[in-house]
């Protein structure tokens, strides 16, 4: 019986992986449930800085901030890329780096030079393998991301688009559709455009204290500020239920790779006591 | 008595929902006491306490880092800022932002190359390709 220990050994280390797997797809699971709360909590925020941004691009028709302004030739394009810092999610990274490839090279074949701020490690590596130039990044934002860590990556390529450096700044993660679903994306964040704001819900002018132009500027800041938060908490969702699925798949299939070493065991094992029972009729006839 | 709707809301949660008939906030020129009726007023706010007079006469105390504050007639809506922020402190930010873009730029291998990643890419393409169709 020379096989059947090796086979033994084979069985016990593919449970040791199931075991694994099954205990990353409840972590994950329970993790993905916390991340959609965060998802959700975030919202009221963004809804409401929306409709106060609308009101106001509205109501000052006059005063136009840099970040409502189209510009007619795009030279250089910003992109902020989310992605997640760990890996075993699936398909979620190879998916947002594929678009980003295709998004490249769809930029640079309209001769527009391309600069990027990860957030996220993955996407980190991707970019700098890729030679994209990095401008600002962050990572190791964990399961529970502050704005306070993204503030400057943001305000980096913010800054470059007031300066003149970036024409237009796009956005790129994964939107959190359902479990079983994500979606990835590349929004165009900057300049913002009305219809993005959409309209207001009622028509009003403010009074301003200082001025309205101060308001604006810190209120748009915000808002942009809003948008990539919103995008990193779908994110971290989306990565929590893609590392649920892949792992749970992982789990099915070691499972059924335990089921196929058992048969073999089972057989290698009857082999051989029909081996040695012939042996032994074999060797009481010659008696 | 007419009630305002109140809303301090952070970019990552909801802090105070509810009525009430009297809010004090810490405008940047000075402390602002808002009664319903009040004129649609944009104003920014300086760290400190937002008092919220409840319909009962109770009193609620929130403490905001800076933000927006934002009067309606019937609503008030204060965007509260995560964290206290000062030009100078976001400046900061964003020059540590860079130093780690720098500094990661400085450590990557010289000899990885765009195609090898896309060959890479590629590949992983399609082995995803390969399992998806096993699967069916």
């Amino acid at each position: 019986m020379a096989g059947s220990k090796e086979i033994r050994n084979k069985i016990k280390s593919v449970e040791n992986t199931r075991k694994i797997t099954k205990a990353m797809e409840m972590v994950a699971a329970s993790k993905m449930r916390k991340a959609q709360e965060r998802m959700r909590a975030a919202r009221p925020y963004s809804e409401k800085i929306r409709s106060v941004a609308a009101n106001l691009s509205h109501a000052n028709p006059d005063y136009k901030h840099a970040f409502l302004q189209k510009r007619d030739v795009v030279r250089n394009v910003g992109v902020i890329m989310v992605t997640s810092d760990k890996g075993l999610c699936g398909g979620l990274n190879t998916n947002a780096m594929r678009l980003m490839i295709n998004k490249i090279k769809e930029w640079e074949g309209a001769n527009a030079k391309v600069q990027a701020t990860a957030i996220g490690n993955k996407g980190l590596g991707f970019l700098m393998r890729y030679g994209i130039p990095v401008v600002s990044q962050v990572v190791g934002l964990g399961d529970k991301p502050h704005l306070e860590k993204m503030i400057g990556p943001i305000k980096a390529q913010l800054d470059q688009f007031a300066e003149g450096k970036i024409d237009v700044l796009y956005l790129c993660y994964t939107k959190f559709i359902n479990t079983m679903k994500q979606e990835t994306m590349c929004e165009q964040l900057l300049p913002l455009s009305g219809d993005k704001l959409g309209a207001p819900d009622s028509s009003w002018d403010y009074l301003y204290e200082p001025d309205a132009k101060t308001v604006l500027d810190e209120l748009l800041e915000r808002y942009i500020e809003s948008i990539v938060y919103t995008a990193v908490a779908e994110n971290i969702a989306s990565e929590q239920s893609a590392r649920m699925v892949a792992m749970k798949s992982a789990s099915d299939n070691a499972k059924k790779v335990i089921g196929d070493l058992k048969l073999t065991y089972n057989k290698a094992r009857q082999a051989a006591i029909t081996k040695e029972l012939s042996e032994i009729v074999g060797g009481a006839a010659a008696v | 008595m007419a009630t305002l709707h109140v809303n301090i809301v952070s970019a990552e949660q909801s802090i105070f929902s509810g009525d009430a008939e009297m809010v004090v906030v810490p405008g940047e020129s000075g402390e602002l006491g808002i009664l319903p009726q009040h004129a649609p007023l944009l104003t920014r706010i300086k760290p400190g306490t937002v008092k919220v007079t409840l319909a009962g006469g109770a009193e609620e105390l929130v403490f905001v880092s800076g933000g927006i504050l934002e009067v309606q007639p019937k609503a008030l809506t204060i965007l509260a800022n995560t964290s206290v922020r000062a030009k100078d402190l976001d400046e900061a930010k964003v020059m540590q932002a860079k130093q780690a873009a720098e500094e990661a730029l400085a450590n990557r291998q010289s000899g990885q190359e765009r195609a090898v990643v896309q060959a890479e890419l590629s590949q992983l393409a399609a082995q995803l390709a390969a399992i998806r169709k096993l699967r069916k």
